[in-house]
């Protein structure tokens, strides 16, 4: 019944074909669909690097079965700027140094726009905690609460 | 030959879930998918039928009346950790904040933790110390089990074959509660260690139970008789350092914990000494 179903992804309607039915949505999304900037590392929920939203919730992909999310919409790190521009999260890890090898750097793109869309002014806490499902063995995490508390005072700024 | 059929079936509507469930027994049930596609991932399960519940807004309901709560098993634990839910129930919500990370608790849910049944749940503890009942349904109707009578194995319960658990219903009758866990960090753990008391509203009874160091989640009836024992007020009774201490280690008496690849029986009985001292000192001082 559903080896062929759609899903809605970064705002566009995309056929999956042919799938098996346990395939995860990570899977699906790097290998059938295209979209190589949601990583895939641990499989079982361990390190965030396969963080997308679903339906607006950050979600490990590797744990959501592809098949069960026709009619929600996903959005991968593909989807989260315009396709050119650099969102401001993204820009702020740029210039943070939050990015050294850059695996992880998508999860937590991800997980950050997340936390602020939710709770625009977290404490230090308050980011770490929603970060902790992100794993990253190069920074040390220093220059990415950097560049979580970079996008919070330029955002601050600029709706004073 | 042809290739293997598999359905996926993401009903909207509760009766029609029931309905793929009667006719699809075997079908993987499948929520959050937070603890399932580990093993789908690494080939430890090969799903032929898929009955997912995650869009069936009847198990995402939350109801409250002055004396009960209950939860839908599509709620995921993000809904637990804050809002209403934790101030009714301050002690789900500690557990809610220790599942996995931010991403596992917006996908994961409390039935799930039954469904699973491991004794290593985060919200179980909480539903035995707080008298739980499962809600479960068919399509010939419902059935409620006490979460005691409910989980009686590792990973075994007493679901029909042509049952889901719709929800938890929850009793409000603590004037105190709280959880308390032990792993090796503070994020993304499986509980080596895990308890939750719960003081009676009357202060009467101080009910403890016990994740992760047993086949099933364990209540402490002898520790908590012992308490009672020592007076009718077991709020004062806590008030003792002495009486605290003989709790915690009268609990971990209780335990029947393993060694296996997360901890040893010795550490888990003593963690249980301790989170359970701790949680009788909260009990009289919060």
């Amino acid at each position: 019944m559903n080896e062929h179903y759609t899903l809605r992804v970064n705002g566009t309607s995309r056929e999956v074909r042919d799938s098996w039915v346990g395939e995860s949505l990570l899977y699906v999304l790097r290998q059938r669909l295209g979209l190589p900037g949601t990583k895939g590392a641990c499989e079982q929920g361990e390190c965030g690097s396969c963080t997308v939203l679903v339906d607006g919730n950050a979600v490990c992909s590797c744990l959501v079965m592809a098949a069960t999310c026709v009619d929600t919409d996903i959005t991968t790190v593909e989807g989260l700027g315009d396709g050119h521009a650099l969102t401001d999260v993204q820009q702020a890890f740029v210039e943070a140094g939050g990015v050294q090898c850059g695996f992880c750097t998508p999860g937590l793109i991800v997980a950050v726009h997340d936390l602020l869309e939710s709770n625009p002014t977290p404490t230090t806490t308050q980011v770490k905690e929603a970060l902790s499902g992100n794993i990253c063995r190069c920074t040390g995490y220093g220059r990415i609460f950097d560049a979580v508390q970079l996008v919070i005072s330029r955002r601050t700024e600029a709706t004073r | 030959m042809g290739r293997e059929r598999v359905t996926v079936s993401t009903p909207r509507r509760l009766q029609d879930a029931l309905a793929f469930r009667r006719d699809n027994p075997s079908a993987l049930v499948i929520t959050g998918g937070t603890d399932l596609m580990v093993e789908v991932n690494f080939n430890r399960r090969k799903p032929q039928d898929v009955l997912s519940l995650a869009r069936v807004d009847e198990l995402c309901r939350v109801d409250t009346s002055s004396t009960r709560v209950r939860i839908g098993a599509g709620v995921p634990w993000a809904r637990m950790e804050r809002g209403e839910l934790a101030r009714l129930l301050p002690a789900l919500a500690e557990a809610a904040r220790t599942v996995g990370s931010p991403q596992i608790r917006q996908a994961g849910t409390l039935g799930g933790n039954l469904g699973t049944c491991s004794p290593a749940g985060d919200g179980l503890p909480v539903l035995g110390a707080l008298d739980a009942s499962i809600v479960l349904h068919s399509t010939s109707g419902e059935r409620i089990v006490a979460f005691r009578d409910f989980m009686i194995g590792p990973k075994k319960n007493v679901l029909g074959p042509d049952e889901l658990i719709v929800a938890v219903d929850i009793p409000l009758t603590s004037s105190w509660q709280g959880y308390s866990k032990v792993g090796v960090r503070n994020a993304m753990v499986i509980s080596v260690a895990s308890a939750c008391a719960s003081l009676s509203t009357d202060r009467r009874s101080f009910t403890i139970a016990l994740g992760a160091v047993g086949p099933t989640i364990i209540r402490c009836s002898a520790t908590e008789a012992w308490l009672s024992s020592l007076g009718p007020n077991v709020k004062e009774s806590l008030t003792s350092a002495s009486v605290r201490n003989e709790l915690g280690e009268r609990a971990s008496k209780e335990a029947r914990p393993i060694s296996d690849h997360r901890s040893t029986a010795d550490y888990r009985r003593h963690a249980i000494s301790v989170i359970v001292r701790r949680l009788a000192e909260r009990a009289v001082n919060e």
